[in-house]
C-alpha cells in the first residue's frame, strides 16, 4: 500500500467518522419530547450506537458501491479475478473489530442501565435482585405510599390511596419520582409511556412496582404495549406531568367530585353498529364496564 | 446435455421406479429429492402470496388512523395469520425446499439419506397448511393472539368451542414442528455421512455448511416450541394450570418456552440465505469466498450462541436486571461471526470482476439490507434502548428487514441462480431486473417507515393509532403495495421461462460446483458415478480441478469409497 492510498483511505474514513458524528445528533430528534430523567440517558445511548452504527453502514456500503460502480467485468471478459482465498491479518482485523466495538456498546448500555437503576427507571429491580423480592419489600415510612395502576381488557385506572381517588388519567408532579404499583386483573399488559423511554408488561397475577422521574411538564400518551386481544390499539390514556402545586390543586378538585362512569373507546365501539367495511361477526372477550372514576380522561385532550 | 423441459417434454432416459416422469410426478409421493425440494419451495412460494395478501390488507387498515377497513377481530386475525403462514409456511418450508433439491447435489449424493421420512416431512406441511386456512372459516375465526400466542390472550377462546381458531393454530404448530424435526433428522445424516468421497469438512460448499447449522437448531430448539404449544393446547381445551395465572400457572414460562426456539429459528431461517450469498458472490464475482474456513466454521458459532440469546425478547417481560444484562452481552456476541460473514463477502466482491445478473443484483440487495438489519438488531440488543422500543414499530421494521429483505431477496437471488439448473431453461434476465429494482424499492418503502415510528413510541400490533403517526404509515402502506405489484414480472418470468425459455446449457455461469458438473435439470439420482472430490470449492482464478472423475460418465462398477 503507498502513500497516496493510505491518504485516500484515512480521508475517506475521516469523512465517514464525520457524517456519522451528524447523524448521530440527528438521532435525538427522532424521538420523542425528553420527559424524564431516564429519556436523557436512553436518547443519548441511541445517540451513541447510530453514530457507531453509520460508521459500519456507511463504510461497508460505500466499498460495495464502489466494486459494483467501476469493479464490473468488461462484456467479452471471460477471465477470473484474482485467486486470493484470504487474508488471516486481515480476518483477525475485522473479528477484532465487532468484538471491540460490541465490547464498547455493552459497556456503555451497561453504565446507563446501572444509572438508570439508581433513578429507578427499569422498574424495581436493582441488579441481581429478583423481582419478587424487591415487591415484597415495604416503602419505608419517608415515601408516599404508590399510585395503583389497575390495567385491564381495555381500560387503565389509576387509583391514589392518600386522598382516596381514582382517575383514567395518570397526574403526577413534576420532578418528583413517580412510584407505581402496576398489576392486571385479566391478560398481559404493557405500561408503556414514550415520553419517558419507560415500559413495563403488566403480568397477571404479580404486583410489579415501578418508578421513574417526570423532568418536563405536559400531556403525554400512555399506550398499552403488550398485545391484549380486540380493542388492544384502543387501550391507550393520557400522563399528565404538572408543578406540585397545580397537582395539589388536581387532587382537591378530584377528592370533590363524585365518581362517574369515564369515556371508554373499547366499550364504547363495542356497543355501537359496527363502521367497518369488513366485519366478519368474529367473537370477542367483552369488554369491561368504563370505569368509574373521580377524574376522566378525554380522547379529545391534545397531547405531545 | 439435456434439453428436457419438465412441464412439457418429459425425459424419458431416466426411468423412475414409483414416480411417473412428468409434471405429475410433483403432485405424487415421489422420493426423489429433487422432486421433493420443488414441491417445498412452489408450495411455500403460494403461501407466501397469500401471507404477503394478508399483510396488504392489513397495510390498506393502517393506511388510515382509524380501525376502519377492517373490524377489529378481523385486523387481529390477519396479522396473526399473516406471521403464521410467513414463517410457518413460507420460509420453513421454502428453505427446506432449497437444502433438499440442493445439498445432495453439492455434496455428491444421489438422494436424501432417508427418502421415505423427505416424503413424509414435505407432506404433513399442506396438511397443516390445510388446518391453519380452515380455522379461517371456524366460528370466531382464527386465532387472534398473534403468533406468539402468549397466554392469558390465547387462552380467552370468547367462542366456548373446544374446535376453535386457536386450537386449530396449536394443532398446526405442533405438526409443523413434527414435520420440521423430520426434515432436519434427514438433512444433517445426509450431510454427516453422505458426501462424496474426498469431500473432507473443508472442501464441502459454504451453503451445506449454513444449512447443517441451521438444522441442527432445530433439533435441539424445536422440542421446546412444541413441548410449550402442546401444554398451551391442553389449557386451553383440557383446562390444566400450565400458564393460567388465574389457575395458578405462569404466563411468564410460556414466553421462555416460545423464545428458546422462536429466536434461534430466526438463524435457522437466516443461516442458509448466509449460505446462499456465500454460493452466489464468488461465481459472479469470480473470486474465491474470501475466508472460506472462517465462513464456514462461523455458522457453526451463531449455532451455538443462538441457543443462549432467547431472553432478550423478554426484557420488558418482568425480567430480572442480572437476566437483562447477560441476555444483553450474548446477543450481541451473535454480531461478532456475523460480522465476520459480512466483511468476508465484501472482501469476495471486492476487486473481482463483477456480473451484475438479476441473481447477483439480489444478492447484494438482501446483503445490504442484512446489514442495516444488523445493526438496528444490536440497538435492540443493548437493554435500556430496547426496553423504549421493544414491542414496538421499530422491532416490526428491524425483522422486516432481517426476513423479507435478507431472506427473501436471497431466496431469489437463490431462484434465479439456480432456475437454469432446476428447470433446463433460463429465465429473461429484463424481467428479472425488473423484478429486483420493484421489490428493492418496496421493501425500503414499506419498512423504512416503520424505524421512526417505533421510535416516537406506535406499538406494534395495533389496529388503530394516534393521527401523528399518519405520514409514516402512509409510506409504508404504498410501499407494501408495491412489494405486492414486484412478485408480478416474477411469476410471469418463471412461468414463461419454464415453458418456453431459452436452453439451458449444463454450467450457464460458468459456476465451479458438483451440481454445475451435470445435466440441467440433473438425472434421476444426479450422478452416473459417484465424484471423488480433489480441492476445496470455489477455486475461481486457480486451474484445480475440482473432481479426479466426470460425473456423467458411468463406470462399469461403481468407484470403491476412497
Amino acid at each position: 500500500m503507498n502513500r497516496r492510498t493510505l491518504l485516500i483511505l484515512v480521508g475517506l474514513a475521516i469523512a465517514d467518522l464525520l457524517i456519522s458524528l451528524w447523524i448521530g445528533q440527528q438521532a435525538y430528534h427522532w424521538m420523542p419530547p425528553q420527559a424524564s430523567a431516564e429519556a436523557l440517558l436512553v436518547d443519548h445511548l441511541f445517540s451513541f450506537m447510530t453514530t457507531l452504527g453509520s460508521f459500519i453502514f456507511l463504510g461497508v456500503m460505500g466499498t460495495l458501491l464502489y466494486a459494483v460502480l467501476f469493479q464490473r467485468a468488461a462484456k467479452y471478459d471471460t477471465s477470473d479475478g484474482p485467486a486470493i482465498e484470504g487474508n488471516v491479518k486481515l480476518e483477525v482485523v475485522w473479528t477484532a473489530i465487532p468484538i471491540v466495538l460490541v465490547i464498547w456498546i455493552a459497556t456503555v448500555s451497561y453504565q446507563t442501565y446501572d444509572r438508570m437503576g439508581i433513578l429507578g427507571g427499569m422498574g424495581p429491580m436493582a441488579m441481581g435482585m429478583p423481582m419478587a423480592e424487591a415487591a415484597s419489600v415495604a416503602p419505608t415510612e419517608a415515601e408516599p405510599a404508590p399510585i395503583n395502576v389497575y390495567a385491564r381488557q381495555w381500560a387503565w385506572e389509576f387509583h391514589y390511596p392518600d386522598p382516596d381517588i381514582r382517575s383514567t388519567e395518570l397526574h403526577l408532579p413534576v420532578d418528583q419520582r413517580a412510584r407505581l404499583l402496576l398489576s392486571s386483573e385479566d391478560v398481559l399488559h404493557g405500561f408503556f409511556i414514550p415520553a419517558f423511554r419507560v415500559k413495563q408488561d403488566v403480568v397477571p397475577g404479580r404486583d410489579i412496582s415501578f418508578e421513574f422521574t417526570p423532568i418536563r411538564k405536559g400531556r403525554y400518551r400512555l399506550r398499552d404495549s403488550e398485545y391484549s386481544g380486540t380493542y388492544f390499539a384502543a387501550n391507550q390514556t393520557d400522563v399528565v406531568v404538572e408543578s406540585a402545586e397545580d397537582y395539589q390543586q388536581w387532587l382537591a378538585t378530584a377528592v370533590a367530585t363524585p365518581p362517574f362512569a369515564a369515556q371508554n373507546v373499547a366499550y364504547e365501539e363495542f356497543n355501537q353498529e359496527t363502521q367497518s367495511a369488513l366485519d366478519l361477526g368474529w367473537e370477542t372477550v367483552k369488554p369491561a364496564p368504563a370505569p368509574v372514576v373521580n377524574y376522566a380522561s378525554s380522547e379529545n385532550d391534545p397531547h405531545e | 446435455m439435456s434439453d428436457a423441459s419438465l412441464p412439457l417434454t418429459p425425459p424419458s432416459r431416466q426411468p423412475q421406479p414409483g414416480a411417473p416422469d412428468n409434471w405429475r410426478r410433483f403432485f405424487s409421493f415421489s422420493t426423489d429429492h429433487k422432486v421433493i425440494g420443488i414441491q417445498y419451495i412452489v408450495l411455500a412460494f403460494f403461501f407466501f402470496l397469500f401471507g404477503g395478501l394478508l399483510a396488504m390488507v392489513m397495510r390498506g387498515e393502517l393506511i388510515t388512523p382509524d380501525s376502519d377497513l377492517v373490524d377489529r377481530t378481523v385486523y387481529n386475525g390477519l396479522f396473526t395469520m399473516h406471521g403464521t403462514i410467513m414463517l410457518f409456511m413460507w420460509t420453513f418450508p421454502m428453505l427446506n425446499g432449497l437444502a433438499n433439491y440442493l445439498v445432495p447435489l453439492m455434496i455428491g449424493a444421489r438422494d436424501m439419506a432417508f427418502p421415505r421420512l423427505n416424503a413424509v416431512a414435505f407432506w404433513l406441511v399442506p396438511i397443516f397448511g390445510v388446518i391453519l386456512i380452515i380455522s379461517f372459516f371456524v366460528p370466531g375465526g382464527p386465532s387472534q393472539s398473534g403468533w406468539w400466542a402468549y397466554p392469558p390472550v390465547s387462552l380467552q377462546n370468547p367462542t366456548g368451542n373446544l374446535i376453535n381458531g386457536q386450537s386449530l393454530w396449536l394443532l398446526a404448530v405442533a405438526l409443523s414442528g413434527v414435520s420440521s424435526i423430520m426434515g432436519a433428522v434427514n438433512i444433517v445424516t445426509t450431510i454427516v455421512r453422505m458426501r462424496a468421497p474426498g469431500m473432507g469438512w473443508f472442501k464441502m460448499p459454504a451453503f451445506c455448511w449454513t444449512v447443517l447449522s441451521a438444522q441442527i437448531i432445530q433439533l435441539f430448539g424445536l422440542p421446546a416450541l412444541t413441548a410449550g404449544a402442546v401444554m398451551l393446547l391442553l389449557d386451553l381445551t383440557v383446562g390444566t394450570s400450565f400458564f393460567e395465572p388465574s389457575r395458578g400457572g405462569d404466563p411468564v414460562l410460556y414466553q421462555h418456552f416460545f423464545w428458546f426456539y422462536s429466536h434461534p429459528a430466526v438463524y435457522v431461517i437466516i443461516l442458509p440465505i448466509f449460505g446462499v450469498f456465500s454460493e452466489v458472490f464468488p461465481v459472479y464475482a469470480r473470486k474465491p469466498l474470501f475466508g472460506y474456513k472462517v465462513v464456514a466454521v462461523s455458522s457453526l458459532i451463531i449455532t451455538g450462541l443462538s441457543g443462549i440469546v432467547w431472553v432478550h425478547h423478554m426484557f420488558a417481560s418482568g425480567t430480572p436486571g442480572w437476566m437483562r444484562m447477560l441476555f444483553m452481552f450474548t446477543t450481541m456476541a451473535i454480531s461478532v461471526p456475523t460480522g465476520i460473514k459480512v466483511f468476508a463477502w465484501v472482501a469476495t466482491i471486492w476487486g473481482g470482476k463483477l456480473r451484475l445478473t438479476t441473481s447477483m443484483l439480489f444478492g447484494l440487495g438482501g446483503l445490504t439490507m442484512f446489514l442495516f438489519a444488523g445493526i438496528t438488531g444490536i440497538m435492540l440488543a443493548s437493554a435500556p434502548f430496547d426496553i423504549h422500543v421493544n414491542n414496538t414499530y421499530f422491532v416490526v421494521g428491524h425483522f422486516h428487514y432481517v426476513i423479507n429483505g435478507a431472506v427473501v431477496m436471497g431466496f431469489y437471488a437463490a431462484i434465479y441462480h439456480w432456475f437454469p439448473k432446476m428447470t433446463g431453461r433460463m429465465y429473461y434476465e429484463g424481467l428479472g431486473k425488473l423484478h429486483f429494482a420493484l421489490t428493492f424499492i418496496g421493501l425500503n418503502l414499506n419498512f423504512l417507515p416503520m424505524h421512526p415510528l417505533g421510535l416516537q413510541g406506535m406499538p406494534r400490533r395495533v389496529a388503530s393509532y394516534d393521527p401523528e403517526f399518519a405520514f409514516w404509515n402512509v409510506l409504508a402502506s404504498l410501499g407494501a403495495f408495491l412489494l405486492g405489484v414486484s412478485t408480478l414480472p416474477f411469476i410471469l418470468n418463471m412461468l414463461s421461462s419454464w415453458v418456453r425459455g431459452e436452453t439451458a446449457k449444463d454450467n450457464p455461469w460458468r459456476a465451479i460446483g458438483l451440481e454445475w458438473l451435470i445435466a440441467s435439470p440433473p438425472p434421476h439420482e444426479n450422478f452416473e458415478q459417484i465424484p471423488i472430490i480433489l480441492s476445496a470449492p470455489y477455486g475461481y482464478g486457480s486451474d484445480e480441478p475440482l473432481t479426479a472423475n466426470d460425473p456423467t460418465k458411468e463406470l462399469a462398477s461403481e468407484p470403491s469409497e476412497s
